[in-house]
């Protein structure tokens, strides 16, 4: 299955060095099973991927680098509309630094730097006249720690709305998103608490509603259950399931089994072994509906990765 | 059976014997550290109580509210606590927003790869150190004379204490903001609001309880501050209370630094007094400090 010759792409990369990939059109000489092969290709389901209409964002090439060590290399994928989106891979793949792309959260660190372009909605996040904070209004973040704000619950939720100056009922707004969180009947009694008495769940919850309440199109999670129990990540994922009706989610998680449960497609990334700590490299490996990464992928080091070999 | 057997081994034949030598460093390196500090106490001690003696019979209700005189019987500190109380005006009204604006200046904006940047910052860590009486004579030659030719009034002698403090609210008004974690920023910078309502709305809140400390603490400082003030020509015999920024003041330090060069003895009885007057401030001061950081001490 290694190097499946239909899914090579000679011409996609011609920043890569020769040296780490196969020679184009042959399957590369690599025993199978090793884990960090150089990669041939991205498995693609091109038709599937085609067939996604009204995609959310179109990344083409996109890497990013952190000084000049490339973090994560040549990834391009369709990301669809009300859909939840899985990246899954071992630590330091570049999936969040990917996911950060997509609201320009990579912009606060000064030295990244990104190459090839991410479109939302057909428009290029990286174009010039592209305004971060106009970004940010339209695509919503969870982060893998819930970082609530230190003030009360209902100045959480009302940050956003106030900063976006969004008109009506302020009440009604927090109040809105709070019932979407499914954390209205928890906290409906203490909205002027401080945040920081809630549980771990409740205010990774809380997050999730302050996210929505500026009613985001989509929404990036970047971890959010890793710092999280059992009970509390299965609510969260109940949570997502009734808010993919309104939003396209994308979540970033290292726990496989929670990206078989929840998502409907999946992307499966992997670190390239440098010779140093600065030469790992993340890749995207394969790309498609979470039931067949799950039972048929057609890369092996996804279906070791899937299986429990290694990660 | 056989675990009860082997629970009774002597407790030396499972863990081995410890060597002597490690309980009588410990003990030793304990009681060292127990008289090297029990140095600095005792010292603390008999100043407290040396001045207690002296000052504690001359405390009355008419020596708090009584001008300076030439009878020492007559003579109070009145206008030295009111000249105190302005300055301190004066100080806080300079330091907070120049202290705080720089303290985001360097922490929120400025490029640490630019070399001024760099500069400023270890300028202002040097400016902390720089003993209080060249502050003194700048304030002498640049507020009091010079460009600003304040003459020896409250507001001269209010913003050279402030020069003196200032580098000290800076750096801590630095550490509070440093303190606030960037997931904080994160958070409000990924709901669209712009870096600046980002740093007004959540990091600068945030902080507010750490860069408060700093402020009181500094004032603390700035109290008993006497040096810069003898400077800048701060009068040691004002029988009358400051009226506002152009008045000629006294303060509480310059006032027990005038009766201590008496050399009647009844006039170092009062210094004693107003130095409990000025240790009670202090230990207010800093107990204030003390509740704001323990009350508001967030658990990030």
């Amino acid at each position: 299955m290694v190097g499946d010759v239909s899914d090579l792409d000679p011409a996609s990369d011609p920043r890569e060095e020769p040296a780490s990939r196969g020679v184009p059109g042959q399957v590369p000489a690599v025993p199978a099973g090793q884990v960090h092969a150089p990669i041939p290709a991205v498995a693609h389901d091109d038709v599937i991927d085609d067939a996604i209409e009204n995609p959310v964002f179109i990344t083409e090439k996109l890497s990013v680098s952190y000084g000049t060590s490339p973090a994560v290399l040549d990834v391009s994928l369709r990301v669809p509309e009300k859909q939840i989106t899985a990246f899954i891979g071992p630590s330091g793949c570049g999936k969040s630094t990917i996911i950060r792309c997509f609201n320009r959260m990579n912009d606060l660190i000064p030295a990244a730097r990104v190459e090839g372009t991410v479109r939302y909605h057909g428009v290029d996040l990286y174009g010039n006249e592209i305004d971060s904070v106009q970004v940010r209004k339209r695509i919503g973040m969870v982060f893998q720690k819930p970082n609530p704000f230190p003030k009360s619950i209902y100045d959480n939720i009302a940050f956003g709305p106030k900063v976006l100056g969004m008109k009506g009922s302020m009440d009604q707004i927090v109040e809105q998103a709070l019932r979407r969180a499914s954390l209205w009947d928890d906290v409906k009694d203490r909205l002027k608490d401080n945040a920081f008495g809630m549980s771990g769940g409740q205010q990774q919850r809380l997050c999730i509603a302050r996210a929505l309440a500026t009613n985001p199109d989509v929404l990036l999670m970047d971890e959010p259950c890793s710092a999280l129990d059992p009970i509390s990540t299965g609510r969260i994922e109940d949570l997502m399931h009734e808010l993919k009706e309104t939003v396209s989610i994308v979540i970033v998680t290292h726990n496989m089994q929670q990206a078989a449960r929840v998502s409907d497609r999946t992307a499966f990334f992997i670190v390239d072994m440098g010779s140093s700590e600065e030469a790992r490299i993340g890749r995207l490996v394969e790309y498609g509906p979470t039931s067949r990464i799950f039972t048929n992928p057609h890369d092996i080091r996804t279906e070791e990765y899937v299986s429990g070999k290694f990660g | 059976m056989t675990t009860r057997a082997e629970s009774s081994r002597p407790v030396s034949e499972v863990l081995g014997v410890p060597p002597a030598a490690h309980k009588v460093r410990d003990r030793s390196f304990v009681l060292l550290l127990g008289a090297l500090t029990s140095v600095a106490l005792i010292v603390l001690a008999v100043l407290l109580i040396d001045t207690a003696i002296d000052g504690v019979p001359q405390l009355s209700l008419s020596f708090l509210t009584s001008f300076p005189s030439a009878f020492p019987a007559k003579a109070g500190i009145e206008s030295a606590i009111t000249g105190t109380l302005w300055l301190m005006g004066v100080v806080t009204f300079v330091i907070v927003p120049l202290g705080v604006a720089s303290a985001l200046y360097l922490e929120e904006f400025a490029d640490n790869s630019r070399w001024w940047n760099r500069i400023i910052e270890v300028n202002i860590q040097n400016l902390a150190a720089v003993p209080s009486i060249v502050y003194g004579i700048l304030g002498l030659a640049y507020i009091v004379r010079g460009p600003l030719s304040l003459g020896r009034t409250v507001l001269a002698g209010g913003l050279t204490l402030a020069l003196v403090v200032l580098p000290v609210v800076i750096i801590t008004g630095r550490e509070a903001l440093r303190a606030v974690p960037p997931s904080i920023k994160e958070g409000a910078l990924a709901l669209g609001a712009t870096r600046w309502q980002a740093i007004w709305r959540q990091i600068l809140p945030a902080s507010i309880p750490g860069i408060a400390t700093g402020v009181i603490l500094s004032i603390s400082r700035a109290i008993g501050e006497t040096a810069p003030l003898i400077l800048v020509g701060a009068a040691t015999f004002v029988a009358f209370n400051p009226t506002g920024l152009d008045s000629p003041f006294t303060a509480l330090p310059l006032q027990i630094f005038s009766w201590i060069s008496q050399p009647n003895d009844e006039f170092r009885m009062l210094a004693a007094a107003a130095i409990i007057v000025l240790l009670v401030l202090l230990v207010l001061l800093n107990a204030v400090a003390i509740r704001l950081r323990n009350r508001y001490q967030q658990r990030w």
